[in-house]
């Protein structure tokens, strides 16, 4: 197998990476403010059951959580469902990388002054409209750098996918390497990632750029 | 009557930093509220804003009661809704400014009116260059505040709050994380507010401007409210030995 068709073999796990990639982040980014509301709650019980959901969700590992999602409808339940495995990855990546979302976000909206709140309360605001139009666009400046960081670990993590047998890049990688006894598909596996972070890197790094205006 | 505050009791915890305390101010009255930390004073002043919720007693702006004590001896706040109109009542200008750093100038003053009260656009926008105008800050409209000294940051969170057009202005106190020299330029809107018949309630530490400005003057010290009157008979002559203590200490 030459080099070239290498490639083009595994251009198409590319792309199942990229997919994998960007639904998590659409899926995960807005879920996350949802899983922080939960549990910010004054209520015990449903901030309660957030934080233990969290910590199990921080505390074990992505590999084992995307066995579950996938397995566990069958074992637990009896059911099969047709065509399961691309919604069960989805669902294991955004549920994992939301609770860690939760958590920055979380950091983020208690780093603001009270001062902030007071003076949107003062002027009249809604508790709505003090969050969306005064703490929000704060926040997100202040957790970009933490986001980075979990953007650039979830390209890497879209590689636990090959667990389920997805045929993302890694999966092919693996699967070439085997069939062809050659190390090259590992090669092209890892220049893909890099050269994906590396973009990844220069888009955060523009978002944070454009937020510089204000201190 | 503006502003009416009535047998106001606020406890932190055990601690009770306001006992019974009433207080009511008239249009066109400028009140200074002086005294040591501690004494109650901004306690005072965030209750009358209901930044602070009070255990007991009444308050009430242009005779619509907000808040009300009933038989149990517990205040009763009106819905946060009916807060909100109640609101438009007054504005406050905060000891640390607290404007939205994301936002420029312009967009700090205006925004309020256009998006809580929902009034026409080009008139407040009008209103606020007329603000910035006032306060010496016309050509900071499209600065962001980290850009301003602290001095132009407070005059443009005092014009933040005119732009709400309130009947009453609450100073929580405005230059006490300021430098002398900003000091003066703050003072001076506020007199010149004065001089206008703005009303206005303002906690400070600065004796002498409150000497000057003021038409009524409340010292307070441990939750009481120990003397008030007229600037020249509670600075030339007080009654109270606390009083006379408190002042003597800034004579030093």
């Amino acid at each position: 197998m030459s080099l070239q068709t290498m490639i083009n073999t595994m251009a198409g796990g590319m792309l199942r990476t990229m997919g994998i990639f960007f639904l998590t982040l659409i899926g995960s980014l807005p879920l996350g403010l949802v899983v922080m509301f939960l549990e910010k709650r004054k209520n015990k019980v449903v901030s309660g059951i957030t934080k233990v959901f969290i910590s199990i969700i921080r505390g074990t590992p992505l590999m084992l959580q995307l066995l579950v999602w996938y397995f566990g409808p069958y074992y637990l339940f009896h059911i099969s469902i047709r065509g399961y495995r691309f919604p069960a990855i989805l669902i294991g990546f955004i549920v994992n990388y939301a609770c860690y979302f939760a958590e920055i976000y979380r950091g983020g909206v208690e780093s603001m002054p009270i001062g902030q709140y007071e003076a949107a309360e003062v002027l009249g605001y809604t508790k709505a409209q003090t969050f969306i139009r005064i703490i929000l666009p704060q926040v997100v400046k202040r957790i970009l750098p933490s986001i980075t960081n979990e953007v650039i670990t979830l390209v890497k993590d879209t590689s636990l996918a090959f667990t389920l047998a997805y045929s993302e890049v890694f999966s092919l990688a693996k699967q070439i390497s085997a069939s062809e006894t050659s190390f090259m598909p590992f090669l092209i596996a890892g220049v893909f990632y890099f050269v994906f972070n590396y973009a990844v890197a220069f888009v955060m790094a523009r978002i944070e750029k454009s937020m510089q205006y204000y201190r | 009557m503006i502003l009416e505050m009535k047998n106001i009791k606020k406890n932190f915890g055990s601690l009770e930093v306001l006992h019974d305390i009433s207080f009511s101010v008239d249009n066109g009255e400028v009140i200074s509220i002086i005294g040591p930390s501690g004494s109650g004073k901004s306690t005072l002043l965030r209750s009358a804003t209901f930044l602070e919720r009070i255990d007991s007693g009444s308050i009430s702006y242009m005779d619509e009661e907000a808040v009300s004590t009933g038989e149990d001896g517990k205040a009763h706040y009106i819905s946060k809704a009916e807060l909100r109109e109640v609101k438009n009542f007054f504005g406050l200008v905060f000891q640390q400014f607290n404007l939205f750093p994301h936002k420029t100038v312009f967009q700090n003053i205006t925004e309020a009116p256009i998006i809580i009260q929902k009034r026409d656009k080009e008139t407040v926008k009008k209103e606020a260059i007329e603000l910035l105008r006032k306060m010496g800050l016309e050509d900071k409209k499209d600065s962001y505040p980290c850009q301003l000294s602290g001095g132009q940051q407070q005059r443009v969170a005092i014009a933040r709050a005119l732009a709400m057009k309130p009947d009453i202005l609450f100073f929580d106190e405005p230059t006490s994380a300021l430098d002398p020299e900003l000091t003066i330029e703050v003072l001076k809107i506020i007199k010149s507010l004065a001089e206008e018949k703005m009303t206005m309630v303002i906690v400070t530490h600065e004796m002498n401007f409150a000497r000057a400005v003021s038409n009524r003057v409340i010292f307070m010290d441990g939750g009481y409210i120990i003397e008030e009157g007229d600037p020249e008979s509670v600075f030339g002559n007080p009654k109270m030995e606390r009083t006379k203590q408190f002042l003597r200490s800034y004579e030093e």
